[in-house]
């Protein structure tokens, strides 16, 4: 019998493809998990909207519900995805990982952005510098720690 | 060139009248995708490493809001993103001139046309965010807070070029197809935005002879191979 829970555990089993030390479920995009008999319904909010993963996150879902035995059914929900929506656990294996959790509210200027403390995942540091709002995917920004002497990769806030 | 194959499966909106509520959607979707492919030429050219990772990452989620807008478009047309994106002839699409012109490498040219351009956008965003409710709202919504990286960029740039006469220059050629990116009522916000006075647009409709040469590069693989899903 396939459970809400078991299908939430399954899903949290799932590496983001981009950034696979957290999970689907660390990052906070399945909103919702319904389950009806053998039917898994799951509203899924995809994190920008040129996400490349974004197939290949809901190609696994769907391959790991059919796992479990039920029909899946994963829904790409309109109302967006924001970085808020990343666990507390999701953060903590990010910044182990060398990528910095998103900080505060979204930012509307670069003034907002320079002014706020971003703090380094290897030395903790909020001696940092922006080097380039834009990264390697379109959810990252890249930054450099003056303490530590290391380039590091920060998460937007979005 | 020669005979354009055809995905005869493939729904189109070619020939049939195109309602004006999803007019205006594609035409959010055709400005963000020919800009999202403009923007691409600077992939591997830009002036330093930094850019080419900017415009690269720009270029991507410009791309990535026009497969949302015309999503949207496509419910409400019956057919489906990839066949409004890429099935269409050049003179259907319904882009602003502004988005068109090939620009790389031209930097000052460049920058002019992306904080026009981003500064615009975000005036027509706002106005939907305003007036819209459900699905339109919705996605405008989000699509504002990942625009909002790009006009910080934008505005970085506008700001470090500011006194530059080829930027100069640039802004004062590029200003009448700005002005063309928006609706007549929305034109005065952009005016006190860039604060220049309002001249004749070059309105949205005629397209310049560099859309045609970008819509046979961008539509080559489609066309060849009717079809066929990567």
């Amino acid at each position: 019998m396939v459970t809400a829970k078991r299908v939430w555990d399954a899903l949290a089993e799932i590496p983001d493809p981009e950034i696979p030390v957290i999970s689907l479920v660390d990052l906070g995009v399945v909103r919702d998990v319904d389950v009806d008999g053998d039917r898994v319904h799951v509203g899924f909010t995809p994190t920008f909207l040129g996400c490349p993963a974004v197939e290949v996150m809901r190609d696994q879902m769907t391959e790991r519900i059919r796992k479990l035995g039920a029909e899946p059914d994963v829904e790409v929900l309109s109302e967006g995805w924001s970085s808020d929506r990343i666990t507390p656990d999701g953060r903590r294996k990010l910044r182990d990982a060398g990528f910095a959790p998103p900080t505060g509210r979204a930012p509307a200027t670069l003034l907002q952005i320079q002014t706020r403390p971003h703090p380094c995942p290897y030395c903790g540091s909020t001696d940092t510098r922006l080097e380039n709002l834009f990264g390697p995917t379109p959810c990252r920004s890249i930054r450099y720690c003056n303490a530590c002497r290391q380039p590091f990769e920060q998460f937007k806030t979005l | 060139m020669t005979e354009t194959p055809r995905d005869t499966k493939g729904a189109r909106v070619t020939g049939s009248p195109v309602p004006e509520s999803a007019q205006r959607i594609l035409e959010l979707a055709d400005d963000e995708l020919i800009l999202g492919w403009r923007n691409s030429e600077w992939t591997g050219i830009a002036p330093f490493l930094e850019e080419d990772v900017a415009f690269s990452s720009i270029a991507q989620t410009e791309i990535g809001h026009a497969r949302a807008w015309y999503e949207l478009a496509a419910k409400e047309l019956g057919t489906d993103a990839d066949a409004l994106a890429f099935d269409r002839e050049p003179d259907e699409y319904v882009c602003a001139p502004l988005v068109e012109m090939r620009m790389a490498e031209d930097w000052a040219r460049t920058i002019a046309r992306h904080w026009l351009y981003e500064t615009a956008d975000s005036i027509r965003i706002q106005v939907l965010i305003n007036s819209v409710a459900g699905d339109i709202r919705g996605l405008a919504e989000k699509i504002d807070r990942e625009e909002a990286y790009h006009r910080m960029h934008a505005d970085m740039w506008a700001e470090r070029l500011r006194d530059e006469p080829a930027f100069r220059e640039a802004v004062d050629e590029l200003w009448p197809y700005a002005l063309g990116v928006l609706s007549e009522g929305q034109r005065p916000l952009l005016c006190q935005a860039v604060d220049r006075d309002e001249v004749e647009a070059i309105e949205r409709g005629e397209h310049t002879d560099d859309l045609r040469p970008l819509w046979e590069e961008m539509t080559m693989v489609r066309r060849s191979v009717p079809g066929a899903t990567w």
